[in-house]
């Protein structure tokens, strides 16, 4: 079973194969045939308006194929996902066993020779296509693909109307496809490949609706911004390579672990540059604007690329390479003070939007701070317990306000909701078990994720900078409190008081179809019982500790053993997280639930600046806008342009008009001083021949005549002068 | 009365100057071919008269030489007069006169 | 090669099959039977390229030294011979095989002087072959000069608007540099004889073998190299193009025809590249390893990476915006070149080929909207995504491709490339490495005009998709796209053994020892000593 690991991956890839070729052929032989059962009148309508063919549903046959293959081939990937798992056996997988599947030669790029700057060591470099299953890639595709066959589910449900239907299944597939190879990959470069897949899945996922500009234009912001952190983590995948003579990632951390302070002065900069790759990919500080934007996706898309699994690579990346990081005392400190500033400055925004998926999109980002800010602290494990916490709760919160969409119609401002706990029951419990989970209410499953990372940063120590971890904490803290406040804030806004949109919205309003509840129900069951896994006090506890220790070390370097906080730190700790979050909970209670939202809206009133400034998400997108797309991009393209058109330009031009001119000059001076002479001469001779000309009469018999004159004269000279 | 070579001579003469003064007048294609032909049956009476009277061959020789030619001469004229007809539709000399400068 | 015992020039065959479908069309086909010529091109090409397919299987991969050799004498007098062989190999199939691409590409294109046209595209090719199998520098410039001249006819006669300037700009501007190379030739063959000006030759015999008088140019002082490597730079950089010679490009790229942009991209630039990586390097090593005249090209190079990606992000035309990303992608190849090292070397060549397959499939996919609305401007378009859904999936492959996005053969190109350049030097690498953003982000800000959006021209809510030919032209650029996307290998085997040779000749002269090799007394760490991974 583990040797057949390269299925886990090529089962949805099959299944993007098929699904997109029939899409393809089939869809477009519809656009060029309107359908027979169509009136004829209706179909030169159709032929007239050019749209008109693509509200048509996909047919049901195709349909079923299309749903088949798309959640089928996740399915299969599951299973053989959980049996390649099973087959190695999670005792031994958390005892340091792993396997590594070595597919084929990728890369040969022949005999290094050391040549510059980086040394590195001789031999021949090369990097192989291999996978490769140990605990925390085990981790990762168990949750990828269950988590990712719940959203195709959902899917079936909530894309049912779509035209794209196969089109949708065909990325999710390519998607999954590509998850799967960036978490099984062996080396960074495998894992490169995943990473930039998901990205173009992403791109072609928010841009689903290409036909509406916002969601083009989301698509594309995400994969260029994407594209500025993939910069820094090729980058940093050059150093690795240039440092190690491998990309493996087995050799490259037993190296790195055996000889660290060879390596260590490279570190900082090499960890710096992937860092920026999970910056990218992870929404953080400063490259978070693409994720808010992606919510033009549709919203099984934002659950499950922009919450569950792809924006949590960066999590998993920096967990992967935690040997490396720790290598560089420095580059964890980045990575903690950029966690935990996007953590606070993520949820802040989040307190002011109004678009149900914006908030979400902004509480995403936020936790991903959070999971950042735990590696920082070099608690990688707390990170990514809440990578796995976060996946369930987030997605569940995502189908849940898909849920609520569908029920409205696509209504998503949450100002023209209200009251619908009673009108979709099944969506309202599961939205509301989600929320109390990323709340960190007590034994729910973000709380013991939530808390093993407040507990890490609490005890962090920054040799540069020892007052960092306590202001971080409370940083986090605050965090936790705005985290409750606005999630209370949505689920009062939408499932309590009265409603507040159109008649027409409310009599339409019904809970979701069984495909959609079902999947909610699940992973509503798994934010509560997700963290038990982690849960640190009681004995046998921390499961998922000792499970990753084998390649992620439970806070080796951080915090050495004899140092464990008292448990009555720990307790204490503990009372402040919950506390505060009850105080958010209960305060976006009071003020939007029982009240009507004035004291708000007063607190706005007072304040506008900041109000302003928050809900416009502090202008970060409009600066990006100025600085670097019209300015540096366009701006610097088009005056490069211009420096092309005339600068660069000047050298043949300018040859090309100094030739010409001294080609007119020459002409000149051929003409009136060297054809004068020569024509001068000309001219003379020509006059003097014209005359003769006369004489060439064309006529044979005079020409005859002239001979025989000729003869005779000579005749004659000869007898006469004889 | 004995024939001596100044009879071949004056009636050479008078061939050559019939057939040039054809050559000089007539309007007609043939006819000036045909005067051509005249001056140079002149010419070969000429020679052949000479080679009598000399009791040299070289005479004959050539005027042997100047029938094969005159033959050649014959076709190519005679062709150079069809091509002129096809062109024209005239056989008169005058009109041929597109080598005029 | 020999078949069955018996010898048979291969190269010659490859090379000469076009000219012999030229002179066969020029001499048995009446103009008016646009059918036939048609048909006969495709032959002769398809022809070709299944002519040119044994190079590949037979190609000894471990073995050094010329291959498929084949030697005539041709002008004994001067030295010169008619002297071939394969080690090009991969240029060579390429052409081969966008040579069919081209012609299957003109069928509907063309519709004027159709005899003339591909008379000239089947004479092109043998030039361009020839060149590519030259292993005398007289036989070498020969081809490469007499190459401009079918490409003139082309842009010029079957171009688009301002053609007649682009035509005479390309050719002058080629001829200019090929003259200076012409020059740096002839000062190589005194050299190797008579001498010249104050140097001394070395009376050898005369020849313009490229073999021996790569020996000759190697043991020439250091300062006569730089001024020989600056005549050749001349000819070879504008071929290319690097920055700043690029400007003839666009204009020629713009106003040619589809097949002549398609072969321009993905041949005919490559000629100057493949100059560099065959003259430049191995002739004068001590000229490339002055600092100052490494420093110069590398500028260019990065200079041309960002500059090109720059200037192609505002273009408003579609052909000019794909041959303004050429500048920027060219720009990486000769990075890669000049870092001297065997993962910038192959990578380079490597990218070579994959700019032919990814460009030279954009131009054909602009070449194809083109025939149908007759405009290349991208506000014409918008919306084509629900149109021409066909369309749109190869248009987004290729444009994948040329943005460097991994399983496709554009990445592995740019990696192994950077990987070379950051060997050498960080900031190289992190300079060529915006490159790849900015790719992104003008293929994509292309794509998404044209694609995305709702349709708003009316002229556009009926275009046809593909038709199966052109969808039968796509289809190889794409199935290469992938395989050396995913499998490499067999290409990077092709390369190994003369890239060695080369590093050998150029990149000797470095530091010998790894600074990791000494490894300092482990002091370590418990808090570092991590097991990463159990056997």
């Amino acid at each position: 079973m583990r040797d057949l690991l390269w299925l886990v991956p090529v089962f949805p890839l099959a299944g993007f194969l098929v699904n997109g070729i029939v899409y393809l052929f089939s869809h477009r032989t519809r656009a060029a045939h309107p359908p027979a059962d169509q009136p004829a009148a209706e179909s030169s309508q159709a032929a007239g308006h050019p749209h008109a063919h693509v509200h048509l549903e996909t047919r049901p046959r195709r349909k079923t194929l299309h749903t088949f293959v798309g959640t089928g081939s996740v399915a299969l990937s599951c299973v053989f996902a959980f049996g390649a798992i099973f087959d190695l056996g999670i005792p031994a997988l958390a005892s340091g066993a792993h396997h590594v599947l070595n597919l084929w030669r990728w890369i040969p790029l022949g005999v290094n020779q050391a040549t510059g700057q980086v040394p590195g060591p001789p031999g021949e470099w090369f990097v192989d296509m291999a996978l490769r299953l140990d605990s925390l890639s085990a981790l990762m595709i168990g949750f990828v693909t269950f988590v990712g066959f719940l959203i195709h589910v959902y899917s079936v449900g909530y894309m049912g109307h779509e035209a794209g239907y196969g089109r949708y299944f065909a990325y999710l597939n390519l998607f999954m496809f590509s998850m799967l190879t960036l978490v099984l990959a062996s080396n960074f470069l495998v894992m490169f490949v995943g990473w930039e897949g998901v990205g173009l899945c992403s791109y072609l996922l928010i841009g689903y609706d290409y036909h509406k500009k916002f969601a083009a234009d989301a698509g594309k912001k995400a994969f260029v911004v994407n594209r500025i952190g993939d910069f820094g983590f090729i980058l940093g995948i050059f150093g690795v390579f240039a440092l190690f003579g491998t990309l493996d990632f087995g050799q490259v951390f037993a190296a790195a672990a055996s000889n660290p302070i060879a390596y260590a002065p490279w570190m900082t900069l090499v960890c710096l540059c992937l860092f920026l790759g999970a910056v990218g990919k992870s929404a953080q500080v400063p490259l978070h604007v693409w994720l808010p934007d992606a919510m033009a996706g549709p919203t099984p898309v934002s659950a499950l690329i922009h919450a569950a699994t792809m924006v949590t690579a960066g999590v998993y990346m920096v967990a992967r390479c935690n040997v490396l990081f720790r290598l560089s005392p420095d580059s964890l400190l980045v990575v903690a003070v950029v966690g935990g500033f996007t953590a606070l400055f993520a949820a802040t925004i989040g307190l002011a939007q109004n678009d149900i998926k914006k908030v979400l999109a902004y509480s995403t980002v936020s936790q991903l701070g959070y999971m950042f800010l735990a590696c920082g602290v070099g608690a990688f494990v707390a990170g990514m317990f809440h990578v796995l916490t976060h996946a369930f709760f987030k997605a569940c919160l995502f189908l849940g306000s898909g849920s609520v969409i569908h029920a409205l119609g696509g209504e998503q401002d949450l100002r023209r909701m209200g009251g619908l706990a009673r009108k979709i029951p099944v969506t309202y419990a599961t939205f509301l078990v989600a929320t109390l989970a990323i709340s960190g209410v007590p034994l729910l499953a973000g709380f013991f994720s939530k808390d093993a990372i407040l507990a890490a940063v609490f005890e962090a120590h920054f040799p540069r900078a020892p007052w960092l971890p306590k202001l971080l904490w409370m940083a986090a803290l605050f965090t936790a409190g705005l985290t409750a406040f606005y999630m209370f804030r949505l689920v009062s806004l939408a499932f309590y008081g009265t409603f507040r949109g159109t008649p027409e919205q409310d009599a339409h309003v019904h809970e979701s179809p069984k495909s959609m509840t079902v999947p909610l129900v699940i992973l509503a069951f798994l934010s509560i019982v997700g963290g038990w896994i982690g849960i640190p006090m009681l004995p046998g506890g921390d499961r998922i500790g000792r499970f990753l220790a084998p390649v992620v070390p439970a806070l080796a370097g951080a915090r050495p053993a004899e140092h464990a906080p008292a448990v009555s730190l720990e307790v204490a700790l503990m009372a402040a997280s919950v506390g505060i979050a009850m105080i958010g909970l209960l305060l976006a209670y009071l003020w939007y639930a029982k009240g009507d939202g004035g004291v708000p809206a007063r607190l706005a009133a007072r304040f506008p600046a900041v109000y302003r400034a928050v809900e416009n998400k502090y202008f970060v997108d409009e600066a990006y806008d100025a600085l670097f797309v019209e300015g540096l991009a366009k701006g610097g393209g088009r005056f490069l342009w211009e420096v092309d058109a005339t600068v660069v330009d000047l050298i043949p031009n300018g040859a090309a008009a100094v030739t010409r001119g001294a080609s007119w000059l020459s002409h000149f001076f051929d003409q009136y001083f060297v054809d004068g002479a020569v024509n001068g001469v000309a001219d003379s001779l020509q006059g003097g021949f014209r005359l003769l000309r006369r004489a060439q009469t064309g006529r044979v018999q005079n020409y005859a005549l002239v001979m025989g004159a000729g003869l005779f004269c000579i005749v004659a000279v000869y007898l006469i002068f004889r | 009365m004995t024939i001596t070579i100044n009879h071949f001579l004056v009636v050479s003469f008078l061939l050559f100057s019939i057939g040039l003064l054809g050559v000089l007048v007539r309007r007609n294609f043939l006819t000036v071919l045909m005067s051509v032909e005249l001056m140079l049956n002149a010419v070969n009476l000429n020679l052949i008269a000479f080679s009598r009277r000399l009791s040299d061959l070289t005479g004959q020789v050539f005027s042997v030489f100047v029938i094969t030619i005159a033959a050649g001469e014959a076709a190519i004229g005679l062709a150079l007069t069809i091509s002129l007809f096809r062109q024209r539709r005239t056989l008169n000399v005058e009109d041929a006169n597109t080598m005029q400068g | 090669m020999h078949l069955m015992g018996i010898w048979i020039p291969i190269l010659s065959i490859v090379t000469y099959i076009p000219l012999a479908g030229a002179l066969a069309v020029v001499f048995f086909v009446p103009k008016e039977r646009t059918g036939a010529i048609q048909a006969i091109s495709t032959v002769i090409v398809l022809v070709d390229f299944v002519v040119s397919l044994p190079l590949w299987f037979l190609f000894e991969r471990g073995r050094e030294g010329y291959q498929f050799v084949e030697k005539l004498s041709w002008i004994p007098s001067l030295g010169v011979d008619y002297h071939f062989d394969g080690i090009s190999l991969l240029l060579i199939l390429l052409t081969t095989l966008i040579g069919i691409i081209a012609v299957a590409c003109s069928y509907t294109a063309i519709s004027t002087r159709q005899k003339e046209y591909y008379v000239l595209l089947l004479l092109l090719q043998t030039f361009m072959i020839g060149t590519f199998c030259s292993l005398d520098l007289f036989l070498f410039y020969v081809f490469w000069e007499v190459m401009l001249v079918p490409m003139y006819f082309l842009i010029g006669v079957w171009g688009s608007d301002r053609r007649l300037y682009a035509a005479i700009k390309f050719f002058l501007y080629t001829l200019a540099g090929s003259v200076l190379m012409l020059l740096g030739i002839i000062a190589l063959y005194f050299y190797n004889t008579t001498g010249f000006h104050s140097y001394k030759g070395l009376g050898q015999p005369p020849t313009f073998s490229i073999e021996k008088l790569t020996a000759v140019a190697a043991g020439m002082p250091a300062e006569l190299q730089i001024w020989l490597f600056f005549a050749f730079f001349f000819g070879f950089a504008i071929k290319v193009p690097m920055f700043p010679f690029h400007t003839w490009l666009p204009d020629a790229h713009t106003e040619a025809p589809t097949a002549g942009s398609v072969i321009l991209a993905a041949i005919l630039l490559k000629m100057g590249t493949y100059g560099f990586v065959r003259f430049s390097l191995p002739m004068f090593p001590d000229a490339i390893n002055t600092g100052w005249v490494l420093a110069v090209v590398i500028t260019l190079s990065i200079v041309g990476i960002v500059y090109g990606a720059m200037v192609t992000l505002v273009q408003k035309d579609m052909k000019r915006l794909i041959a303004y990303s050429s500048v920027s992608h060219l720009g990486f190849v000769m990075l890669g070149v000049f870092a001297l090292n065997m993962a910038g070397l192959q990578g380079g060549i490597l990218q070579m080929v994959n700019h032919g397959i990814s460009t030279g499939a954009l131009f054909l996919l602009v070449g194809m909207i083109y025939e149908r609305r007759h405009t290349r401007m991208i506000s014409e378009y918008g919306g084509l995504a629900r149109q021409m859904p066909i369309y749109a999936t190869y248009f987004l492959i290729m444009a994948l491709s040329s943005m460097g996005l991994p399983i496709l053969n554009g990445f592995i190109g740019e990696f192994t490339i950077l990987q070379g350049a950051f060997a050498k030097n960080f900031w190289w690498a992190f300079s060529a490495a915006t490159g790849i953003v900015l790719g992104a982000a003008y293929l994509l800000w292309l794509y998404q005009r044209v694609f995305f959006g709702e349709i708003t021209n009316p002229a556009n809510a009926t275009l046809p998709d593909l038709t199966a030919r052109e969808q039968l032209t796509l289809v190889p650029l794409v199935v290469l796209a992938l395989w050396i996307g995913l499998y490499p290998k067999p290409m990077f085997d092709v390369l190994r053994v003369p890239s060695e040779k080369i590093v050998a000749a150029v990149g000797g002269r470095t530091l010998p020892s790894p600074a990791l090799a000494r490894k300092p007394a482990p002091e370590r760490d418990p808090s570092l000593a991590v097991e990463a991974s159990r056997p």
